[in-house]
């Protein structure tokens, strides 16, 4: 039975349809596998085999009288970002050390009442802050992808990393994710799977734990551009506990695929070809233009010229509204609390022990850009860049429909080969956060190997809530390269 | 932008972090250096242009002002590393 946890979601989904097996023997084959895998990958910071086999047996139930919802039966992963009623969720800091949430995300209450089920809470960079899954307070998860003739531990990218590692892996058939700078693509890039990043305001951020509120957006990450479609069509919803929830109908995705991209009019940004680009990366470029021309796209030369501020501007932003939002965890209403000589000293404390070194480095730039004085220079200096960055878009899609570029400047590195500089960190979100500071949705497809064997994507942006044109241009390449799965299964 | 020991402790403060001499000295070089490297923004001309507020045009939802939750004093105070009956429990704060 272990072959179940190969399936796809689709795959999954036809195969209860059909009652070829149930859900109790799928959800059993992915327990069975993160018990065994667990312990090499770090990617579950919780299981919750108990609860999934419950759901399991209520779905079966549901199944034999006919009374199948559309994900009914099918077993999740789901990112610990996510508020899950009843099940611990912290974030992967310790400062939500034991926190168990007495509400359910909007998101993830969509999936259930769409009748799928939780194997576990998944790690994440801490509070998504990172692009490797080093700074989670469980410790670093392990890609299950290696270089090929070493065994040198690589990160599966972040702050999705265990939901990138889990799916790459076969610990769950499809995993919630968060995507505040890069955190559902980078990761998804580098372990082969397909990660999309929706429209700011297409998913509720209603009960996810908040990073910063204009950038933070849900999506999923799978195997397959498919397993996506159906994913988010599940995900996304009009929610009117999140004002910035957009209320526009919700398309049936998979609907798109299938169409091809005949006439579809790609945009090649030239600012992406940045210095000291690997020609690997390059190549890959120019081989899924191949691809979509052989498809039948057209392409076109486009010009994005605040591409190079976007990085910059994002770190006034994204930290800025991480102090604020942070400014909760005050060792009073919940969490981690570590007693000081008065109020203040118990806050300062509190937060000391609670928040690891790049969360504390945040907070701490944050306050700085938004303290008396500087605001104007430095937070509202960065929105009205983020109004250029949108107004580049706007333009080329006067004459494209989507735009391609590479999602990482290079293939995963390996654990603590990076963590040194804040800054040389930052440079993996390059082509991956202009398209959150232009809330706009994009989708990274596997589409190759680096040199060293391990997974390389691309990535597709669209208009705004027109992700179906991203999942019609993301399969025709999809179509192309194949799927990418580690050449061995170590950890299994 | 240069930032020294007293900047780190000024912000520490306002963001109520405590940090040690080595961690304060440390965070001068990092601090400093991310506020170097987004300091190229003034390359851009920004004069006239809005602040970003949304992706799409649209405004915000409002909705009547009643009340539509409430009454679950147990699970507000459920998760408090600290609690008597329906109170957070701090450190005395008057005298």
């Amino acid at each position: 039975m272990s072959d179940l946890t190969k399936l796809t979601l689709a795959e999954a989904r036809d195969g209860l349809a059909t009652k070829t097996f149930s859900s109790r023997e799928l959800t059993q084959a992915f327990l069975d596998a993160i018990a065994k895998a667990n312990a090499a990958l770090n990617a579950y910071v919780l299981e919750t085999p108990d609860l999934a086999l419950a759901r399991a047996a209520e779905s079966d139930a549901r199944i034999a009288k006919g009374q199948a919802r559309p994900l009914e039966g099918l077993p999740l992963g789901i990112k610990d970002l996510y508020c899950t009623k009843g099940v611990r969720t912290t974030a992967c800091s310790k400062i939500l050390d034991g926190f168990t949430p007495t509400y359910e995300s909007t998101v993830t209450q969509n999936l259930w009442d769409a009748g799928a089920l939780m194997l576990g809470k998944l790690n994440n960079d801490e509070f998504a802050m990172g692009s490797s899954n080093e700074t989670s307070a469980f410790g670093p998860v392990v890609s299950p992808w290696r270089r090929t003739g070493s065994n040198a531990k690589l990160v599966p990218g972040g702050s999705s990393g265990g939901s990138s590692s889990a799916v790459a892996a076969d610990l769950c058939l499809a995993a919630t994710a968060t995507d505040t700078g890069g955190s559902i693509r980078q990761p998804a890039a580098i372990t082969g799977t397909v990660g999309i990043k929706p429209t700011y305001g297409r998913c509720s951020r209603w009960g996810i734990v908040a990073f910063a509120s204009s950038l933070d957006q849900a999506g999923p990450i799978t195997k397959t551009v498919r397993d996506a479609a159906i994913m988010l069509r599940h995900m996304a919803s009009v929610d009117m506990k999140d004002s910035t929830s957009v209320d526009l109908p919700v398309p049936n995705y998979e609907a798109a695929l299938g169409r091809g991209v005949k006439g579809l009019r790609v945009g090649v940004p030239k600012e992406y070809r940045v210095d000291g680009m690997p020609k690997e990366i390059e190549d890959l470029w120019q081989q899924g233009i191949a691809w979509l021309k052989a498809a039948g796209a057209s392409i076109h030369d486009i010009s994005l010229p605040h591409t190079k501020y976007a990085l910059p501007a994002y770190y006034i932003v994204a930290p800025a509204e991480c102090s604020s939002n942070l400014a909760r965890y005050d060792g009073v209403r919940y969490g981690l609390r570590v007693p000081g000589k008065d109020l203040i000293d118990t806050y300062e404390e509190t937060r000391h022990a609670g928040f690891g070194a790049e969360v504390r480095r945040r907070v701490l730039i944050g306050t700085y850009v938004l303290s008396a004085g500087y605001y104007d220079a430095y937070y509202i200096k960065a929105q009205k860049v983020r109004t250029l960055i949108k107004a580049d878009f706007d333009e080329a899609y006067k004459t494209v429909d989507v735009v391609l570029t590479p999602t990482t400047p290079g293939p995963a590195f390996g654990i603590g080969e990076v963590s040194g500089d804040p800054v040389q960190m930052y440079l993996n979100d390059i082509f991956t956060v202009t398209v959150n500071m232009a809330g706009l949705p994009g989708i990274s497809v596997p589409a190759g190997l680096s040199s060293e064997g391990t997974p390389l994507g691309l990535q597709l942006i669209g208009k705004p809530f027109d992700e179906e044109t991203l999942f019609r241009a993301a399969e025709a390449i999809e179509q192309a390269a194949g799927r990418f799965t580690p050449p061995t299964r170590w950890w299994a | 932008m240069e930032v020294d020991a007293n900047l780190v402790r000024r912000i520490a403060r306002l963001a109520r972090i405590k940090v040690s001499d080595a961690e304060a000295q440390a965070l001068q070089g990092e601090l400093s250096g991310i506020l170097d490297w987004v300091a190229q923004l003034d390359e851009v001309k920004t004069d006239g242009v809005e602040p970003m507020t949304r992706v799409i045009p649209m405004t915000l939802r409002q909705r009547a002002d009643e009340v539509t939750d409430g009454e679950i004093p147990d699970q507000v105070v459920a998760n408090a590393p600290q609690r008597e009956e329906h109170f957070y429990v701090v450190p005395k704060v008057v005298e």
